[in-house]
Parts: C-alpha cells; sequence; structure tokens
C-alpha cells in the first residue's frame, strides 16, 4: 500500500500523518517532510500512525534522525500497530519515544 | 561541503559518477554525498565493483576501479548518489587460476567485502534461500545512528565475573518461551530478569558473526530430520551480525536489535562476551564454496601447502592466515569495531592456538597477532579468553602466549573435576590445585588467567554428565563416530533417563557438587545455558546441527528443577558475597599476616591430615578470612566423593566463633543450602558426617554465636 502522508504546525507542535508503508521508496519523501518541520524548531512532533501498517529500516532512521538532529525534541508515536510497536521495541527506539493511544494522553506523559 | 573539489566526482559509468576514493579505512564507508568502497587485493589485476538494490538478482551496475585507482594492493572508489537503504554490494576480482600456486581468481564470481558490516541472504533463520542467486551472502552498509545513551562497556573485574555461556536461538527458540521474537537477540531481552535472579553477570554468545546455516546442510539418513549449521562456528562476515538472529532481520535491522540487546544486558549488569571464530571461514577447503577471502586473495588469507592446498588445523577445511600482516589487520580492525561500535566487553576466541601460527602453519614463539591484541589500546579493557588449543595438535593450557592479558578455557579444570566428582582415585592432589586457580598453569598470572568450566556448549550438559557413560550423536547422522570420547562421565547405574528415584536423587547430588565446586574455585567460573535447570541433550554430545529441542532450552525445567535452579542462585550468591573466592592472588598455604591460621590449610577425615594418597577421594580446606579484604568468615569446605559417609574432623573455629552450615549437598532442599545470615550453627562442633558423594560447607565469623542448630 503506498504511503499517504499530512503535515501541519500548531505552535510548537508539529504533526505528521502517515499511512500505508513507510519504506525504502518513500523513506526519503517523508525524510524531506521531517527535515522542514524541524525547521521551526518544534518542541513536539506527532506522529499519526494508526494506520501506518509498515514500517522499514528507512523509518526508523528518520526517527533517529530527527532525535539526534534536536535532541531536546519530545516525539510522540500517536496509536501505533502492533508491527510498528514491535520494531521500535526490538530495536531499541521506542525508549526514544513516547508511545501513546492518542493526543489526550500527550498532557499527562512526562 | 558542496564546493569541496574532493567531494565531486571525476567519472562515470552508466549514469554511475564516482572518483578515486580513500584507501582507509577498508569496507564501505558513508561519506558526504556517496560512499567509499576500499578492498586489499595483492594478486589481482583487476577489480570490479559489483552493485545490487536489495534482492535483485542482477546487478544495477559494474565499475571497474580504474588503474589509477589503486593504491598498492588497495582499490578504492567513492561513488556518489547511493541509495544507502537500499544498497548492496560486491566485487569480482580478476587474477590468474593456478591453484597449484595458491591463486583462485574467478571473475564470474561475485565475493562479498571481507569488511562487510552487514550482510544480507540469510535475513531470516531457516528460509530457504535462492539457490539460483548469484551472490549468495550480499554486502549492506551499516549506520552508525544508534543512541547508546550512557552505556558503555562494564569493565567488570574478571574475576569477579560468572560467565553464562549461551547460543542466542537455542534459548528461546523452544516452545516453552512463549514469547514473540523466539529464537532472537531480541528473545533475550525478555530473560534478562531470569538471568539476573540467576546471579550471572556475564554472558558468551555462540558464534553470531554471519554464518551460513544452511552450510553442510542435509537430511539425517534414517530419520530425514533436517540438519543444519546450529552453532555457527564456521564465519562468513566478521564484521556483521547475523541477520537470522534477529526478529527485525527481515527489514535489515540486526544492527540495532543486537546494540538494543547488549544495551539492556549493560543496565542489568550482565557483560557480553563474544565467541570468535578467526581460525578458518566459512569456505572450507577448495571444495568450498567462493563467497569472500578465497576469490579476492586466497594466498593472503589462508594458509596453504606448498601445492596449494588448505591447511587445515581448525578441522573445518581451512585454516586463516592469521600471522599475515594483512589478516592480522583484519583480526584487529574487526575486534577494534566491535568493541567501539557495539559496546562488547571481551571475546572468547575458538581453537586460538590457530592465531598463534606463522604463515607456514608453524607455531610462533612471540605470534605477531596475539601481541598485538593483547597490548592493542583500543581492546585494552576487554576481555581476552583463548581456548587454547587447535585441531592440529597444539595444546596450550597454561602455555598461551598470554602477554600477562590472556585468559584460557582451562580443560585441565574440566577434566579434574568430572574426574573427582565420579569419584576417580587419584585425583585429589589435582583438585586441591584446580580449586585455588591452578597455579601450576598460571603462577606467573593470577587466577584471573583460569576460566573454570565443568561443561560448556562441546560435550556433555551437566545433566547429562551424570546420566551417560557413553556419547549417543545418533541423532547427528555420523554413526556416533563424531564428538568426544573423553568425556568423564557417570551415569550413576542407568544410563539416560530413568524414574528410578535414588539414581535421580543421586544425579541431583552431583550437580550440586559440581556447582559447588565451580564456585568455590579460584578464577572465573563459567557454565553452560540450562546447567542450571538440568537441561538435557540425551546424550549427545555435539549438538553442532540439532536446532530443535535437544538443543533448546526448555523452560518448563525451571519449575520441575527448581531445587537444582534455586540451589544453583544461591550458590552464585556465595559466591559473589565471599571475595576470598574471587581474589586474583594464589593461596600461599601460610599465615602472613599473623591470624594463627594459613591463608588455605588442606584437610582430610581428620583435621589438619589431607590425604593425597592415590587411593583418596576425600578432601578439605579452610580458608581464613583475614588474608583477604572485606571477608567476613572463615569458609571450610568438604568433599567426600567416596560411595559410603565419612566423618571429617573440622578444625577449631577461633575464639568466640563457632561454625555453621551454609551448604550440605547431601540434603533435599531447603536444608542443602542456606542464605549465609540464615546459617543454623552445628550442634557438633568437631565433627561432620558428610553423606556419599557429598559436599558441605561452612562457615564462622567473629559475630557467630553458638545457638541450637538443626545438626
Amino acid at each position: 500500500m503506498p504511503l499517504e502522508m499530512s503535515s501541519s504546525v500548531d505552535g510548537n507542535t508539529a504533526r505528521l500523518s502517515l499511512a500505508g508503508e513507510l519504506d525504502g521508496a518513500s523513506a526519503p519523501a517523508v525524510r524531506d517532510v521531517v527535515d522542514g518541520l524541524l525547521r521551526g524548531s518544534p518542541h513536539r512532533l506527532l506522529l499519526l500512525v494508526e494506520k501506518l501498517t509498515f514500517m522499514a529500516s528507512a523509518g526508523l532512521r528518520i526517527l533517529i534522525f530527527a532525535k539526534q538532529k534536536q535532541p531536546n525534541l519530545r516525539i510522540y508515536v500517536v496509536r501505533p500497530q502492533e508491527t510498528v510497536l514491535d520494531t521500535l521495541k526490538k530495536t531499541g527506539f521506542y525508549q526514544s519515544v513516547y508511545i501513546v493511544n492518542s493526543e489526550a494522553e500527550l498532557n499527562t506523559t512526562t | 561541503m558542496d564546493t569541496r573539489v574532493d567531494y565531486y566526482p571525476t567519472h562515470e559509468h552508466q549514469g554511475f559518477k564516482f572518483r578515486r576514493g580513500r584507501t582507509l579505512p577498508f569496507g564501505a564507508t558513508v561519506v558526504p554525498t556517496g560512499v567509499n568502497f576500499s578492498v586489499f587485493s595483492s594478486a589481482a589485476t583487476s577489480c570490479t565493483l559489483v552493485i545490487f538494490r536489495k534482492h535483485e538478482q542482477k546487478p544495477i551496475v559494474e565499475i571497474d576501479f580504474p588503474r589509477e585507482f589503486r593504491t598498492g594492493d588497495v582499490y578504492s572508489m567513492i561513488v556518489f548518489d547511493l541509495d544507502y537503504e537500499d544498497l548492496e554490494y560486491g566485487y569480482r576480482f580478476g587474477g590468474p587460476w593456478d591453484p597449484r600456486s595458491g591463486q583462485r581468481f574467478d571473475r564470474s564470481k561475485i565475493v562479498s567485502d571481507p569488511y562487510a558490516r552487514v550482510v544480507g541472504g540469510r535475513d531470516q533463520w531457516c528460509a530457504q534461500p535462492d539457490w539460483d542467486d548469484v551472490y549468495q551472502h550480499r554486502a549492506r552498509l551499516a549506520f552508525d545512528d544508534f543512541d547508546w545513551e550512557e552505556d558503555r562497556p562494564l569493565e567488570t573485574a574478571i574475576t569477579d565475573l560468572v560467565i553464562y555461556e549461551l547460543h542466542v536461538r537455542g534459548f528461546t527458540a523452544h516452545p516453552s518461551f512463549g514469547v514473540r521474537a523466539a529464537g532472537t537477540f531480541a528473545g533475550i531481552l525478555a530473560k534478562i530478569p531470569f538471568l539476573k535472579e540467576l546471579g550471572v553477570n556475564c554472558v558468551e554468545l555462540l558464534p553470531i558473526f554471519e554464518f551460513d546455516e544452511w552450510e553442510n546442510s542435509r537430511r539425517h539418513p534414517q530419520t530425514g530430520e533436517l540438519l543444519l549449521n546450529y552453532w555457527g562456528y564456521s564465519t562468513v562476515a566478521f564484521f556483521a551480525p547475523k541477520a537470522g538472529y534477529a526478529a527485525t532481520g527481515r527489514l535489515g535491522m540486526q544492527v540495532d536489535e543486537l546494540k538494543n540487546l547488549i544495551k539492556e544486558l549493560h543496565k542489568a549488569g550482565i557483560e557480553v562476551i563474544l565467541d570468535v571464530v578467526f581460525n578458518h571461514t566459512a569456505e572450507g577447503d577448495h571444495r568450498g564454496p567462493t563467497i569472500s577471502f578465497r576469490g579476492i586473495d586466497n594466498r593472503s588469507y589462508y594458509i596453504l601447502t606448498p601445492d596449494g592446498y588448505y591447511y587445515n588445523f581448525s578441522g573445518c577445511g581451512n585454516t586463516l592466515n592469521c600471522n599475515h600482516p594483512v589478516v592480522r589487520n583484519l583480526v584487529l580492525d574487526c575486534l577494534r569495531y566491535w568493541a567501539a561500535d557495539y559496546h562488547v566487553d571481551g571475546f572468547r576466541f575458538d581453537l586460538a592456538s590457530i592465531l598463534g601460527r606463522d604463515q607456514n602453519g608453524a607455531p610462533l614463539a612471540n605470534p605477531p597477532l596475539l601481541e598485538s591484541l593483547a597490548l592493542d589500546p583500543v581492546l585494552s579493557k576487554c576481555k581476552l579468553i583463548a581456548e587454547a588449543w587447535d585441531a592440529g595438535g597444539l595444546y596450550q593450557v597454561g602455555s598461551f602466549p598470554a602477554y600477562n592479558r590472556w585468559a584460557e578455557w582451562n580443560g585441565k579444570y574440566r577434566d579434574s573435576v568430572r574426574k573427582f566428582i565420579k569419584g576417580d582415585m587419584g585425583v585429589v592432589p589435582e583438585i586441591a590445585g584446580r580449586i585455588q586457580g591452578s597455579p601450576d598453569l598460571y603462577y606467573y598470572r593470577g587466577p584471573s588467567a583460569s576460566v573454570n568450566f565443568i561443561n560448556c556448549h562441546d560435550g556433555f550438559t551437566l545433566h547429562d554428565l551424570f546420566s551417560y557413560n557413553g556419547k549417543h550423536n545418533e541423532a547427528n547422522g555420523e554413526n556416533n563416530n563424531d564428538g568426544s570420547n573423553d568425556n568423564y562421565s557417570w551415569n550413576c547405574g542407568v544410563e539416560g533417563e530413568t524414574s528410578d528415584e535414588g539414581v535421580n536423587r543421586l544425579r541431583l547430588q552431583l550437580k550440586k557438587n559440581a556447582f559447588c565446586i565451580l564456585m568455590l574455585s579460584r578464577g572465573v567460573p563459567m557454565f553452560l545455558m540450562g546447567d542450571e535447570m538440568g537441561r538435557t541433550q540425551r546424550g549427545n554430545n555435539n549438538t553442532y546441527c540439532q536446532d530443535n529441542e535437544l538443543s533448546w532450552m526448555d523452560w518448563t525445567l525451571a519449575q520441575r528443577n527448581g531445587e537444582l535452579l534455586r540451589f544453583v542462585r544461591m550458590m552464585i550468591r556465595f559466591r559473589r558475597a565471599n571475595p576470598v573466592l574471587r581474589s586474583n592472588w594464589f593461596y600461599q598455604g601460610r599465615d602472613y599476616v599473623g591470624s594463627g591460621k594459613p591463608d588455605i590449610s588442606f584437610h582430610g577425615t581428620r583435621a589438619w591430615a589431607p590425604d593425597f594418597s592415590p587411593g583418596s577421594r576425600c578432601l578439605a580446606f579452610l580458608l581464613c578470612r583475614k588474608h583477604t579484604q572485606d571477608q567476613q568468615a572463615d569458609i571450610y569446605v568438604a568433599m567426600n566423593m567416596h560411595w559410603q559417609a565419612l566423618p571429617f574432623q573440622i578444625p577449631k573455629p577461633g575464639e568466640r566463633e563457632s561454625w555453621k552450615i551454609v551448604v550440605n549437598t547431601s540434603m533435599r532442599a531447603p536444608e542443602d543450602i542456606y542464605e549465609t545470615s540464615e546459617a543454623p550453627s552445628l550442634n557438633e562442633q568437631e565433627q561432620v558426617i558428610l553423606g556419599p558423594r557429598s559436599m558441605m560447607v561452612l562457615i564462622a565469623d567473629a559475630c557467630t554465636r553458638s545457638t541450637p542448630g538443626t545438626r
């Protein structure tokens, strides 16, 4: 399933919605969008991934890049599917992000 | 950076732009706007870089290295605008095909980079390969963006280690594991709490460098069972973690997954030692596949006979030419990479004596590689452990070129303890040395040079050591001709599993004796995964090809053999609580602090009178606490390996002290072992009766008061 994405910025919060498969082919486009979002130095990056069914190594690297480029950035992965969550856990990256079930939970995470 | 001239291409071929590269480092390195490829060959007449998209059958381009891109014997180029995530690469080397002179170039073959940091082609364990693929083990790029946070190698003192030898897949592959990611690096994460509770602080992983589980695969001639290369002592790529050991291997994330495992183990205080196999490669002898080294520079990478065949000091077809300067540098580069990029705490070298042979196979008095490894600045805090023998007859236990750094798997400890426990005669004098850390072998080094073990992947499990007189390797399909015949095992009267309660009770007791001796010995203890809960391989002492329940850890044993597991946990705790057992100094056998007692003294059934005669099967020893800093109590250990119960006269404790019993292996739980703080006092302080084939451990400290106990 090809990747569909949309993004927005609201104050200090950047949102990126991803649906479909984030693989090697689609990763460069996502990377460009993330680059653009980070230029505004947001405090939070919300990844709305409820409809993201697959994330390849290239996708994970985008998150790692975002985190390392802006160490104070809080990355929230909202409602990941099990396969995506599994990948984040097995590679250890889940420790660098906040996994939440909804945007409403954002204010309750530390 | 865009304006720097050295990042602009100077050549183009089929739409791919490239320029002369940097000779070092070897391998494929991401540089601004491109990838630097560098590879060595001393005898090739041409070299071509072959690039694929992942998983595709045909290359997308093949770029010949122009003559001006070769510096000495090194070919290097930078290729621009590559998709790093989707890239696979290899090489074709042209040169003479003249096996008698050791040259085996074949341009028709695509060979992998010896410095490949990721290898594709076996991404999922046991997935059927495409045998028609022209390039089976495909080099890929690795990325250095893992977030280690505060992690670093733990640098635990080697004498404080309790090493647990485990097979990555076998540790969690059994159905009883019950968690996703079974048989993988990620699977081990779920068992970190178990390891912590067990008390081990170091895991030694059987080979995790990329290997081919399909190598020498075959069907058992009678049963039809698929037999694989399960253990992995056959390296395809020294710099790459095995993709098939990663739950995310099919996504190419094995690097991150392994790093995450190491990071989590470190958080739990557990070091990671890798079992590394530099004695041979997966290419076998002249009949084997050309994967990498053979097609790049056969004469440099392998020790060859004068007529071009492969010396076989490894028993696996070929022998890596470790003291050739280029190969030596590869080994150094490799280990430095694992230490720096993966935070690995140490390495155990399989058939390490091969690393001390020269380019003709002769043993060296001062092997450059071993010296380099011992004194390397990057590896300076890494444990270096040698399996100090090879398959060519070189046996160097106690004489391995150590440079005051290398520890050794002490095979003599293993054999002595096995013989002692099973009640052989004439072993008592040797046991006295082994429990001291083997000063006969390591006098100039200290006990830290001795890795003490009774069982490892080679040979019987601990349970099988006391369940079988002989090996039963029929499942390997070699007519039981494989595996060691020198097992020093004893079946306690029945061959194999039995419902006889007396036999099973004796077996349990002997296993407790084994762990007791191991944990009370100076040196570095190591034991095999599953021995703490009586894992059996049904008498198979060479399960190299058994990817099934014969090799896998059955986690239901933790409950079924809970008594043994509890005993082992508490013995490890006892060791860690008593620094006298972990000192790196040899006992002197004399009182050098004026305590009134020697640091160690030996006894027999009579105090102060050890019996070292050939017929003796008993020994006791007393450790005085005052010769070791922070040691709270004297420790008295009595070992009765006779088939009859025997009285042991105990040395008198100090003034206002009394003996308490911590361990009595002839008893069932909970009276087999106590926490030190709960150990009951002996009713009779002058003598104890040891049951047949049992051990006792007593402690006495200044705080002990004589209170009624259970004995």
